[in-house]
């Protein structure tokens, strides 16, 4: 498989939700028998992870949203997602 | 900060078709302490004040809770509150059309118990014919799109039966199996001689567990509930006590966890007579144990007391006699000796003395001896 081959759009899976935790003032993951906290960027991550976009996508529109670019972003983007595609929690398509 | 509880289980009801002589329920659910179940709108309630402090994971439970014609209508009381729901059932008599009906009232996870690999094996144990409605209704569940838990209890007489049970929750495409040595409460506290494995049945199990581990990845999360009396140290019991967790029994009364109503020194509220969240910080039950001001030796100086918590109060009360001593599996508990004693017990015994199976009438006679 070539990289331009390799499946690259994030989704949440189906199992897992993104909520607003009013009680402590954050956003978190639900999944069965477990949750992880988010902080405000992972939140706008995930919220950029529509079946559509890339990472390279997310990237882009955080970039943009920010004026950041350089490497930093994509760095941090890729680091997160994999972090939750490691307990199934994101899978990559095309 | 004080802590605020992110799970609750709700046990919907006491009535179970299933008689697993491992049932985590207290012997005495058929006894007049569980009688008057809570309604419809109290549940609501109870889902609303829950969520307000903090609740985020919601479990419903039993019994069985399929068993309840409201179920639909929690379900969708909790699912408005934005409460992650999961279902806990036996799946005995379970339709797909009321799978569907959950599904469409919000329920986000199915978790269905199985008690053998096979037929013969899970129905023996479950004292009652459900194993093709349960194969049934694992198919139903992944139809309709829910994520499956595949439940398993451990214990000698279907520990190695492990891998089958893998290949089959595997089979099934289900994300998580969940590997449960029994835990010696409830009716598994009766029936500990008949329960308990050997030492060489779970490290068999452990080593299949290590192995298909490996071989399946994300593909099947495989989660191993340590047998916890083989363990040198006490497991970390509901992440410390009243830090996290709490159960509502069928009849209101509110438990730092779902064995703690056998803790006879502790006195628990009910949701009828006080709202949760006075409950949760204030009542008896709920503040004994909270944090390490209780604390005797060997936890008060012990560095992994931020790690176990003490271990588990349940098991200080039931095997050593006192809920505020050291959990007695801890290898440095002066109760070790009663664990020991238990484990060496079926080394030694030939052959497993018969279970007395979880009913009605068993309970009856149990809550009579008080």
């Amino acid at each position: 498989m070539t990289a331009a081959e390799r499946p690259t759009v994030p989704r949440l899976h189906p199992k897992a939700r993104l909520q607003h935790d009013d009680v402590r003032g954050r956003d978190v993951l639900l999944y069965p028998e477990g949750l992880v906290a988010l902080n405000p960027t992972g939140a706008e991550i995930l919220e950029l992870c529509d079946g559509v976009r890339s990472v390279a996508d997310v990237v882009a529109a955080l970039e943009q949203r920010y004026g950041a670019p350089g490497g930093g972003v994509e760095r941090d983007v890729t680091a997160f997602l994999d972090g939750l595609a490691a307990k199934g929690l994101v899978t990559y398509g095309s | 900060m004080d802590p605020k509880p992110l799970w609750l289980l709700a046990e919907l009801t006491y009535k179970c078709p299933l008689q697993c002589p491992y049932c985590s329920n207290p012997v005495d659910f058929a006894g007049p302490r569980f009688k008057r179940e809570l309604s419809t709108d109290e549940w609501c309630r109870v889902f609303r004040e829950a969520k307000a402090l903090g609740v985020l994971q919601l479990g419903l439970s039993g019994g069985e809770p399929t068993l309840r014609a409201d179920l639909e209508a929690l379900v969708g009381e909790a699912h408005g509150l934005g409460l992650y729901t999961s279902l806990i059932t036996s799946a005995y008599r379970l339709t797909k059309e009321r799978l569907a009906a959950l599904k469409a009232a919000g329920l986000d996870h199915v978790q269905i118990s199985i008690q053998g690999a096979d037929a013969e094996l899970s129905d023996a144990v479950a004292g009652t014919a459900s194993y093709r409605d349960k194969i049934a209704a694992y198919h139903y569940t992944r139809e309709l799109g829910f994520p499956l838990t595949v439940n398993v209890v451990l214990h000698r007489r279907n520990l190695h039966q492990v891998e089958d049970l893998i290949r089959l929750a595997e089979s099934l495409g289900a994300e998580r199996i969940e590997l449960a040595n029994t835990q010696f409460y409830g009716w598994a506290l009766h029936n500990r001689d008949a329960l308990m494995p050997t030492k060489a049945q779970l490290d068999a199990a452990w080593r299949v567990v290590q192995r298909e581990r490996a071989r399946l990845g994300t593909k099947l999360e495989i989660v191993w509930v340590l047998p916890d009396y083989h363990e040198q140290y006490p497991k970390p019991c509901m992440g410390g006590w009243a830090r996290a967790y709490m159960t509502v029994t069928p009849a209101g009364e509110v438990w730092p966890c779902h064995a703690a109503g056998r803790i006879k020194t502790l006195t628990f509220e009910n949701v009828r007579e006080h709202p949760l969240d006075w409950i949760w910080v204030h009542s008896d039950a709920f503040t004994r144990f909270r944090g390490d001001s209780w604390m005797p030796e060997p936890c008060r100086s012990c560095p992994r007391k931020t790690q176990d918590f003490g271990g588990c109060r349940c098991q200080a009360f039931l095997v050593a006699g006192d809920a505020g001593l050291t959990d007695p599996v801890c290898s440095l508990s002066p109760h070790r000796h009663l664990i020991d004693a238990a484990v060496a017990e079926v080394e030694r015994a030939p052959g497993a003395p018969e279970w007395t199976y979880r009913a009605a009438p068993a309970s009856r006679a149990l809550a009579a001896k008080g």
